[in-house]
């Protein structure tokens, strides 16, 4: 499937971090969309179910693992790929244990996150 | 070896800690005390027994020895009494049985002598003496016939009193003797004095039947303390008696004077009645207190050696209060010590990860823009100096890298994450870990020895963390030696806890400064080349793992650090 197929949607509450990432993909033929907190990304799943989405774990109000679970509730086929500030924290392996598809630390190496969005598509094989 | 090192507490206390160090001083000031309080509390009424003891006891001896002189002196006054009543008597007896004219006739007067001198020892001479004063008939050894007594002062008492005994005195005869007249008015009216002399010698047969003990002295006084019979030690007949005269008394009483030698004595004296006698016996006191005073010093060394046994006592038994006063101090300021160590590492260590946390955000944010940027020059070929801001690009994502890595290390500091516990051979690990150093060990000459401790237990551990953890010191070790150095690794089966590794090499060493601060995060000596994680994410692997870090550092002697790993895993 190519690039510009890929349905992402990127969860971030640091909006210059995540609006940045999602120019950098663009550049690259994607078109994320992009939520800022765990209500909204609930909303833009629901609307329209991404392949995958890139979840921050440390947001304000609703936290990342509690998206995850009912993301994983709702669409069971969205693979998520978690973004951790703490590396191999209890929170990764916990989310790895929600379903979540992989888990990645803060700051991003961008190739390592293409591939590993490649792998999620294939593996999740569309909405 | 291992054993001493391992026996040091680390830290070592540190006064300016804010926790109050108990100076010196203050367990002298207390051994002070507690000796004091136990010397007043045991020697004090050690000291009122005996005293009570000494006045007690020395009351009663005196009494003991006065009472005995009492009462001889007593019973002697009375054998004088006696002795002078039975004469006053038998004078009165006979100038009341026989009318005057038998009494004038000398022959009468003879034969009644006689009968008195075979009656009553003692009578000298007899005679009879009208009421003018007139000597009217006498017997006795001296001539006296024509002698008038009218104006003598004894012939005025007897012609008022009816009676008189004179002092001793010498008399006409020059011996002492004791005059006694006894007045009687017949039945016609005549009046008329009858007078007999008594030898005194009589006075001296009964002062020796007191049969004093050698030392003591007894004699007659009459009560302006002229002597009455001879005394051993304090003058013969009718000399003045050399000290003052005691108050009047008829009782018997014990007083104690000095005597003119200059001893100190006991005076027992008593007042005749009827007569103008004092009979007095005097006994040395040293002599008599013999026996008190031998007493006296039992009684001293006794009490100078309770005493001393108090005080070795109280002196040994305060020793070991203080000792285990101060002995359970500093265990207490070292456990104090230990605690705040440990919350002072746990609470850097939560902020070492709130930080890394932080801070990783901006980073991924700066990461991000410079990689937008690259993106974006990249996409543009004709973009002026491409290749300057390629790397002007490349060198802020190089740093993100780096600043990365930084806050990966503190987190790995405090992080708390699944470690994988399996059985580990000791030896093993450290044999692996010590080959990564190896070729740079050969490369610089050191030689890094062994001394593996066989049939170690198995240890239950994570395999990564503590190759970490032994990476870290042998790194720190190989920094510290200089080339041609020496680093030895000696493993240990410690005791039915711990088994020890203890790293040791002869580098630069530590100061205490160094030692006190090593296990902070941030905390290196190693400038540029290091991130002063290393012991710390060491330190918190040790602990998490139920093990314990001990240094022993001495500068430019070097460092030994030794690491307790638990033989079983700790609980929960």
């Amino acid at each position: 499937m190519d690039v510009k197929d890929w349905k992402i949607l990127l969860v971030d509450d640091e909006v210059e971090f995540v609006s940045t990432l999602a120019e950098r993909l663009e550049l690259r033929g994607m078109s994320p969309r992009l939520a800022h907190d765990g209500e909204s990304a609930l909303k833009a799943v629901a609307q329209d179910p991404p392949q995958v989405m890139v979840l921050d774990v440390m947001m304000p109000g609703m936290k990342g693992l509690d998206v995850l679970r009912r993301v994983k509730e709702s669409h069971p086929k969205v693979q998520v790929i978690l973004l951790t500030g703490q590396g191999k924290t209890r929170d990764g392996i916990e989310g790895m244990k929600l379903g979540a598809f992989f888990y990645m630390m803060k700051p991003l190496d961008l190739d390592e996150l293409i591939a590993k969005l490649g792998e999620a598509v294939a593996a999740g094989g569309g909405a | 070896m291992l054993k001493n090192i391992v026996g040091r507490h680390i830290p070592e206390p540190e006064p300016e800690n804010g926790v109050d160090i108990v100076s010196p001083q203050r367990y002298r000031i207390l051994r002070r005390k507690i000796v004091a309080l136990m010397a007043v509390v045991s020697i004090l009424p050690l000291l009122t027994l005996a005293a009570i003891n000494y006045y007690e006891h020395q009351a009663t001896l005196t009494g003991e020895i006065q009472n005995p002189l009492r009462v001889l002196v007593s019973k002697t006054r009375n054998s004088f009494e006696i002795f002078l009543a039975e004469r006053t008597s038998t004078v009165s007896l006979i100038a009341s049985a026989y009318p005057f004219e038998d009494l004038a006739n000398e022959k009468v007067l003879n034969r009644i002598f006689q009968v008195m001198r075979r009656e009553f020892v003692g009578f000298v001479d007899l005679a009879l003496i009208d009421s003018k004063g007139d000597l009217r008939s006498y017997v006795g050894p001296y001539d006296l016939r024509g002698r008038n007594y009218a104006e003598q002062a004894w012939f005025h008492q007897v012609s008022i009193k009816g009676k008189y005994m004179s002092d001793v005195f010498m008399g006409f005869r020059k011996f002492p003797h004791v005059v006694i007249a006894v007045q009687h008015t017949g039945e016609d009216g005549r009046s008329w004095v009858l007078r007999a002399t008594i030898d005194t010698s009589q006075f001296d047969r009964i002062i020796a039947a007191m049969s004093l003990e050698p030392g003591g002295d007894a004699f007659l006084v009459n009560r302006e303390g002229v002597l009455q019979t001879d005394s051993l030690l304090y003058g013969k007949v009718l000399d003045k008696l050399p000290f003052p005269m005691p108050a009047p008394s008829f009782e018997t009483n014990v007083v104690n004077i000095l005597t003119p030698a200059g001893e100190e004595a006991f005076l027992s004296y008593t007042y005749f009645a009827d007569a103008d006698f004092v009979l007095m016996a005097v006994k040395p006191r040293p002599s008599v207190l013999q026996t008190w005073y031998s007493v006296r010093i039992d009684l001293l060394i006794i009490f100078l050696a309770g005493v001393a046994a108090i005080f070795v006592a109280v002196y040994q038994i305060t020793n070991v209060i203080i000792r285990r006063l101060r002995e359970s101090d500093e265990r207490r300021l070292s456990a104090i010590h230990q605690m705040e160590h440990t919350q002072k590492l746990s609470s850097i260590g939560r902020l070492a990860a709130g930080v890394a946390h932080e801070i990783n955000n901006p980073l991924a944010i700066i990461n991000e823009k410079a990689g937008l940027m690259r993106d974006l020059i990249g996409l543009r070929p004709d973009f002026p100096d491409k290749e300057r801001f390629l790397a002007q690009v490349d060198a802020i994502i190089a740093s993100v890298n780096r600043g990365r890595s930084i806050t990966q290390r503190m987190l790995g500091f405090a992080r708390r994450m699944d470690v994988k516990i399996e059985p580990l051979d000791i030896n093993r690990v450290l044999t692996e870990t010590m080959g990564f150093l190896e070729r740079e060990a050969q490369y610089r000459n050191v030689s890094l020895e062994r001394e593996l401790a066989e049939g170690l237990p198995p240890i239950p551990s994570d395999q990564g963390q503590i190759q970490q953890v032994f990476l870290n010191v042998l790194n720190n070790a190989l920094f510290a030696v200089a080339d041609g150095g020496h680093i030895r690794v000696v493993t240990a089966d410690l005791d039915e806890h711990f088994v020890a590794v203890s790293i040791q090499d002869d580098g630069c060493g530590m100061c205490e400064e160094t030692v006190k601060h090593m296990f902070e995060p941030f905390f290196t000596t190693k400038k540029d080349k290091g991130t002063g994680l290393g012991m710390s994410i060491t330190y918190g692997i040790v602990k998490r793992l139920g093990g314990e870090i001990q240094v022993s550092s001495k500068q430019g002697e070097g460092t030994t650090i030794t690491i307790l790993l638990p033989k079983k895993q700790a609980e929960g």
